[in-house]
């Protein structure tokens, strides 16, 4: 027989879960946040792009100091 | 059994969010976010505002892990304290078990993410914070000696420092003198509690110097204490996050911390109960305003500060 009628403890047991989920949702609200404020703070990110850039050459060879 | 003992033995285990919120101590918290928020903006440097934001949450968490550990191993000396009774650990709502695995995974949580938010220093400030108050207070002290207050203080005197070394990576002056400022402060607060608080802590066992020394010996610590504070929290006025308005504020604070000290210590326990202890509760209000009031001020003297001199610089 389905029940029909919520006891205390499930209206405790309701709460408990909105509760974490809702402390889960603003952690991962934070984590993005701070993901954003991260990457931009990093400035320009260009990664490996499988294709040749002599720009990152030069800039690599500068950094070694050879002309 | 009568079904008058169902509901109570269905509760167990069965806490409401609130339960678990309970075992922070969120009080203790919002003491916490306060005094690392003001070291956090006084130092040198700046964080974005969402690191801030982040940093100041894990701040706080790492706070409520070690108050979550610390309901867990004193739930025998909660149980017997009237002011502490009805905590969710005593009380049955929450199993000790819990309280620990909360606390354990918090204090995980917290000191990563302030790693990882922030830099390796305020991390291990963090950790080592929840590691003194759990372990070094709350295992050892507490129970051990009654001085557990003096060297337990501590621990709520770190979060400026993290919250400084959260900015800067590092340690200076300014930091060590607001710890300084907690650290003096905590055994005249506690101690103008313990002395209209007495039968608890004699009931729990807990070496208080009220139950081990006596009332005239912990009256006679409280004046020394505080005239020890005296110069710490004027001193900070001295240093670069200091200045006239903070100063001022400190000046009148610490003389009037200073009178009531003087008057407990005058008091024999015949007048202090022939008037309910109406000294002792007064000096212990004004002991919370005192310490609220030292870091607004820090933080008043650093709006101001673009439009005062400051030449009295010692630090930073």
């Amino acid at each position: 027989m389905a029940i029909t009628r919520a006891h205390e403890i499930h209206h405790r047991r309701l709460g408990r879960n909105l509760g974490v989920a809702l402390t889960l949702v603003a952690f991962i609200v934070l984590v993005f946040g701070l993901t954003i404020a991260k990457v931009q703070r990093g400035g320009t990110i260009e990664a490996f792009d499988h294709s040749f850039r002599p720009d990152l050459a030069d800039r690599a060879r500068q950094q070694e100091g050879q002309p | 059994m009568t079904d008058i003992n169902a509901p109570e033995a269905t509760a167990t285990g069965e806490a409401g969010f609130g339960d678990y919120v309970a075992l922070l101590k969120p009080r203790v918290m919002s003491l916490v976010v306060f005094t690392a928020a003001v070291g956090l903006l006084l130092a040198p440097g700046a964080l974005h505002p969402i690191e801030a934001l982040a940093a100041i949450i894990f701040i706080a968490l790492g706070a409520g892990a070690s108050g979550a550990l610390n309901m867990w191993w004193d739930a025998d000396i909660d149980a017997v304290m009237r002011r502490t009774m009805r905590r969710p650990v005593p009380s049955g709502r929450v199993e000790a078990g819990e309280a620990l695995g909360l606390g354990m995974a918090l204090s995980g949580i917290a000191v990563v993410m302030l790693w990882l938010t922030t830099n390796a220093v305020a991390a291990g400030l963090l950790a080592f914070t929840i590691f003194f108050y759990a372990v070094i207070y709350s295992m050892w002290l507490k129970r051990a000696t009654p001085q557990n207050i003096v060297i337990g203080g501590a621990a709520g005197a770190f979060p400026p420092v993290v919250g400084w070394a959260a900015v800067t990576g590092g340690l200076a002056l300014e930091p060590l003198l607001m710890f300084g400022l907690i650290f003096m402060w905590t055994p005249p607060h506690f101690w103008a509690l313990a002395l209209f608080l007495k039968d608890d802590y004699h009931t729990a066992r807990v070496p208080m110097l009220t139950v081990t020394h006596g009332r005239a010996a912990t009256r006679r610590h409280i004046l020394i204490y505080t005239a020890l504070l005296v110069p710490v929290a004027v001193g900070l006025g001295f240093t670069s996050v200091g200045g006239a308005i903070y100063l001022a504020a400190a000046v009148v604070l610490n003389a009037a911390f200073l009178l009531g000290a003087i008057a407990i210590a005058r008091r024999t326990e015949a007048q202090a109960e022939a008037d309910r202890y109406i000294v002792e509760k007064r000096v212990f209000r004004l002991s919370l305003w005192y310490l609220f009031a030292h870091f607004v001020a820090l933080l008043v003297q650093a709006a101001a500060n673009p439009w005062l001199p400051t030449p009295w610089i010692i630090g930073g």
